[in-house]
């Protein structure tokens, strides 16, 4: 029996030097900056207030963080595949061979679904749930360092199939048969399956912590229908979470059955079917997709209000187009697949459900356009990225509903045509809207703003590189271009494909662009500095407290009497102005204690997923074992708060004041 | 503005870049319906996406910060009326694209036969790692990565995998249908107009998916009876051993005939990933593709 399972220093791939160089400049990035922290002497600074802290605002800025590190990694994956294909016309075969190249294409789909949107998604909410519903933390904070972690570990075993290994061959979907060990024998489907495992899990128990947080923990007052919209979106996105994850997690564990104990769930042989893992995989897929887009719609709306001065149009509709998207959402699976054959009846019933989903959303451009009528709209970086995003989604929704319609889909389906449609909702919906809330929210983070034009250009050069990147996609996918080739012989579609190259590179600027802004904003952070708490008159309660907010969020809990709270409370205090101030009487806050079980799960996460992939079966029960011994010890701690006495609160607030009043 | 421009600038090169061959450029009832189907959901919905578009982008820039004419409303927040227009837009809209869907899904549904006086060729395709082999049990023949078919006749296609699925697409005459081990989905297509048209599979199958493509040659009827003729007197026999050589894994394979195919050869190959028969060597095929 061999000690290490299947791993042996052939799993290196040394004869692949854009692998090895790759693999070689991620582990030479990572080693400077473990120097670099520890010469500093941060390590201690970085265990104590953020690997191990449990507060919600930490944990957002860690999944951005995470988010961002990822979108690098997803993008150079775009970047190498935009140059294989501009490349790889005629006879030519390009500079990635089939091995290498379907690598890349189904880690570039991987990691942007599972580890740039999804914590895009999850680190705003983390960040801006609970301060919007006026609470301290999250109703599971600790829970909630585990969810990180366990994403951070999924994470981490992606990019360690870079180096040690390969990563899967099948897309990002990992259709049976193509991934059962008959047809991808080697540890890459395993890479793939145990790293949405892992992940996977954390995020449930991110759903489940917001769904209690939403419905059990809001401000006093702050009835449903005076929740802030994102809140709403938040809720219906980890509803959806906690009832498509599940299903996604069932699938895959289908899969590693029959990869690792010979079972014949969608086996071509003994009555395996491979029909019933794409039915699945599209149940939780379909919800996938508004579980990203939904927050995103949420952040739009924040962003619109506060900027154009009024109040969301339309709260009500907005909120019932939230929960319609979000029951219809599990209608409309099928529609991914109208190829495989279904009936006529079953074709056109989820057709029709499919483009029901429209009705709601296009409502909600709707709303935003009467939010901005008779608003006074200041087109700060958030407002271009929203204005952006509603011009372009319309033509993205539009592409969407005419792969709705089964005729139009038996024709456009696994062409390129249908990688524009998505790209073309998810790069507005998502990514801008995470860049919205990314600028929207960072001064609350951190006390001051990001600088203004660093970030217009870097949305011009997203938004100019998106169009000329995806249109010709569309036009190639009408000329019957087919996704995921390594090469093709159509030299017609080579000048297409050149110019989605250059806008590749556009975007690239834009990347480059915020990269350059969050340093210059960084040096210049004292001129850029928010000392109100308030720097974009903002209408809920995030903007209330200070910036950034103290480990407690608000000295004294708020009390909420109408929607947009604090706009109300602005306009109370107008109203009160000359009246002398009451004194405030603060009381000790108790906060949750930091906690190393998020780190200690995750290492063990790891350590179990690479033993499992790579079949090391000691190594796999020692996961699992230091794990659960974890899980015991944390279970009997002896105390799990610490208290902050009146008196810092107190201290904290006037010095507030204070700066305030300079 | 900018959006408008671009849009009307791609979509007439689209249509260029549809002219030379592609979904734009049908040459067959199903290619054409569905192009028709694609233009019509197209028109509805730019009716009331280009006006959206233009109506964003006027409110924002009329009601910025700097426009002193703008008025000022900061308590607009609902309006029953604007409301009911805002539901009602969008539910229009999808009830008539709702209404091509539903009629397209039936009228066009694969497995429905094309109405004609012309009798049906049967083609039966099976998808392998990574060719396609087309038998025409009618005539007793059977290629490899060459379709024939005569002009203005309905073509019945039935078919399967022998291991991965993979999706036969043929965009000049037609949607593609997924080809899945053990199961058969049917297709009807037909070529109006002779040609060569470019044939793929659309499903990613695994390494040597790029080069999976064939020709399809639609040549005049009394053509299609000579080649018909001239296959029938060269090539190898297909078998059950013939079969499971082919069905090995092997890249951009130059294409072929076979001048006779075992009788329900198509019946076995579809039955065999099910339950071991005479043709049990098939399951092992697959697993020798890895090496």
């Amino acid at each position: 029996m061999n000690l290490l399972g299947k791993l042996s220093w052939n799993a290196v791939p040394f004869d692949q030097p854009i692998v090895m160089g790759a693999s070689g400049g991620m582990i030479l990035g990572i080693v400077l900056v473990l120097a670099w922290v520890t010469l500093k002497g941060y390590v201690p600074y970085l265990w104590r207030e953020w690997i191990t802290s449990v507060d919600h605002k930490r944990i957002g800025v860690m999944y951005l963080v995470l988010a961002m590190l990822m979108l690098l990694r997803g993008f150079s994956d775009a970047i190498m595949m935009r140059g294989q294909q501009a490349v790889a016309a005629g006879g030519a075969q390009g500079y990635l061979p089939p091995e290498h190249f379907d690598q890349i294409f189904s880690a570039h789909g991987t990691i942007m679904i599972f580890f740039v949107a999804m914590p895009l998604v999850i680190g705003l909410m983390n960040f801006a749930v609970p301060l919007q519903l006026g609470i301290r933390d999250m109703a599971f904070p600790t829970l909630n360092s585990v969810s990180l972690g366990l994403t951070a570990s999924g994470i981490l075993l992606t990019n360690v199939s870079l180096f040690v290994g390969e990563f899967a061959k099948t897309g990002w979907v990992a259709y049976p048969p193509l991934s059962e060990l008959q047809f991808s024998p080697g540890v890459g489907v395993d890479y793939y399956l145990w790293s949405l495992q892992i992940s996977g899990l954390g995020t449930l128990l991110t759903g489940i912590n917001f769904v209690t947080t939403i419905l059990k923990t809001r401000a006093l007052g702050m009835s449903y229908t005076r929740m802030p919209v994102f809140c709403w979106t938040a809720l219906a996105s980890n509803l959806l979470i906690v009832a498509a994850f599940p299903v996604l997690t069932a699938a895959l564990a289908m899969l590693l059955l029959d990869r690792y104990f010979g079972f014949h769930f969608f086996s071509v042989d003994a009555g395996g079917n491979a029909m019933m893992y794409v039915n699945l995989f599209w149940v939780w897929g379909h919800p996938e997709v508004y579980i990203l887009v939904l927050p995103a719609f949420g952040i739009y709306s924040e962003v619109s209000a506060t900027f154009s001065g009024k109040p969301l149009f339309g709260y009500r509709s907005m909120v019932a187009a939230t929960m319609v998207i979000c029951l219809l959402a599990f209608t409309v699976w099928l529609h991914h697949f109208f190829t495989m054959g279904a009936s006529a009846n079953v074709n056109a019933f989820f057709a029709v459900a499919s483009m029901m989903i429209a009705v709601p959303t296009g409502v909600k451009i709707f709303n935003w356009l009467f939010t901005m009528y008779g608003g006074r709209v200041r087109f700060a970086v958030p407002v271009l990225w929203t204005i952006g995003f509603m011009v372009t989604f319309v033509l993205g929704g539009l592409t969407g509903v005419l792969l709705a319609v089964p005729p139009v889909d038996w024709q456009m389906h696994n062409s390129v045509f249908l990688v524009a449609h998505f790209h073309h909702v998810i790069i507005p919906g998502v990514v801008f809207a995470a860049f919205a809330g990314y600028t929207y929210w960072f001064p609350k983070a951190f006390g001051f703003k990001l600088e203004e034009s660093w970030g217009r250009r870097a949305f011009w050069c997203w938004f100019i590189g998106f169009h000329v990147a995806f249109m010709p996609l569309y036009v190639l996918g009408l000329m019957g271009m087919t996704r995921r080739l390594q090469h093709y012989d159509v030299l017609a579609w080579r000048p297409w494909l050149l110019v989605a190259a250059a806008g590749v590179a556009i975007i690239f600027a834009g990347v480059v662009c915020q990269i350059v802004q969050l340093v210059v904003s960084i040096r210049g952070r004292e001129a850029l500095r928010d000392v109100t708490g308030d720097p974009w008159n903002g209408r809920t309660l995030e903007w209330s407290t200070a910036s950034p907010p103290p480990a407690w969020n608000f000295a004294l809990p708020p009390h909420v009497a109408e929607r947009d709270a604090y706009w109300a409370m602005k306009r109370l205090a107008r109203a009160k102005q000359g009246e002398p101030a009451q004194a405030r009487e603060y009381s000790a806050i108790e906060l949750p204690k930091s906690s190393a079980i998020g780190f200690v799960t995750a290492f063990f996460a790891v350590v179990g997923g690479f033993a499992l992939i790579w079949h090391i079966w000691w190594m796999a029960a020692f996961g699992v074992f230091g794990a659960f011994v974890a899980l015991i010890v944390f279970a009997f701690r002896d105390e799990d708060e610490v208290e902050i006495p009146a008196a810092r609160i107190a201290q904290f607030e006037r010095a507030r004041k204070a700066e305030v009043a300079l | 503005m900018r959006h408008g421009f671009l849009l009307i600038a791609l979509l007439g090169a689209a249509t260029l870049g549809g002219c030379t061959e592609g979904v734009l450029d049908p040459k067959g009832p199903i290619a054409a319906a569905e192009r028709q189907i694609l233009f019509n959901s197209l028109g509805i919905m730019l009716a009331i996406v280009i006006p959206t578009m233009l109506a964003t982008l006027g409110a924002a820039w009329w009601f910025r910060a700097s426009n002193t004419r703008a008025r000022y409303r900061p308590d607009f927040e609902y309006s029953g009326r604007l409301e009911l227009l805002v539901w009602s837009i969008p539910i229009m809209t999808v009830l008539l694209v709702g209404g091509v869907a539903w009629v397209g899904s039936h009228d066009l549904d694969p497995p429905k036969p094309i109405a004609s006086a012309v009798k049906p060729v049967r083609v039966q395709v099976v998808s392998l790692d990574w060719k396609w082999l087309f038998i025409y049990p009618e005539q007793g023949i059977a290629t490899a990565n060459q379709l024939t078919i005569p002009v203005g006749t309905p073509v019945s296609f039935e078919l399967t995998s022998s291991s991965v699925m993979n999706s036969f697409w043929v965009p000049q005459l037609g949607g593609q249908i997924y080809t899945m081990a053990g199961m058969t989905t049917r297709l009807h297509l037909q070529a109006d107009h002779p040609g060569t048209y470019r044939g793929v599979s659309a499903n990613y199958s695994g390494e040597g998916f790029a080069d999976m493509r064939f020709d399809v040659d639609a040549v005049p009827p009394e053509k299609f009876a000579q080649w018909v003729d001239a296959a029938r007197n060269a090539g190898p026999v297909l078998d059950a051993q013939a079969y499971v050589d082919l069905a090995k894994p092997s890249k951009a394979v130059a294409p072929f005939t076979y001048r006779s195919v075992a009788p329900d050869l198509f019946t076995r190959i579809l039955s065999s990933s099910v339950q071991a028969d005479g043709l049990s060597q098939l399951t092992s095929v697959a697993s020798q593709r890895t090496e």
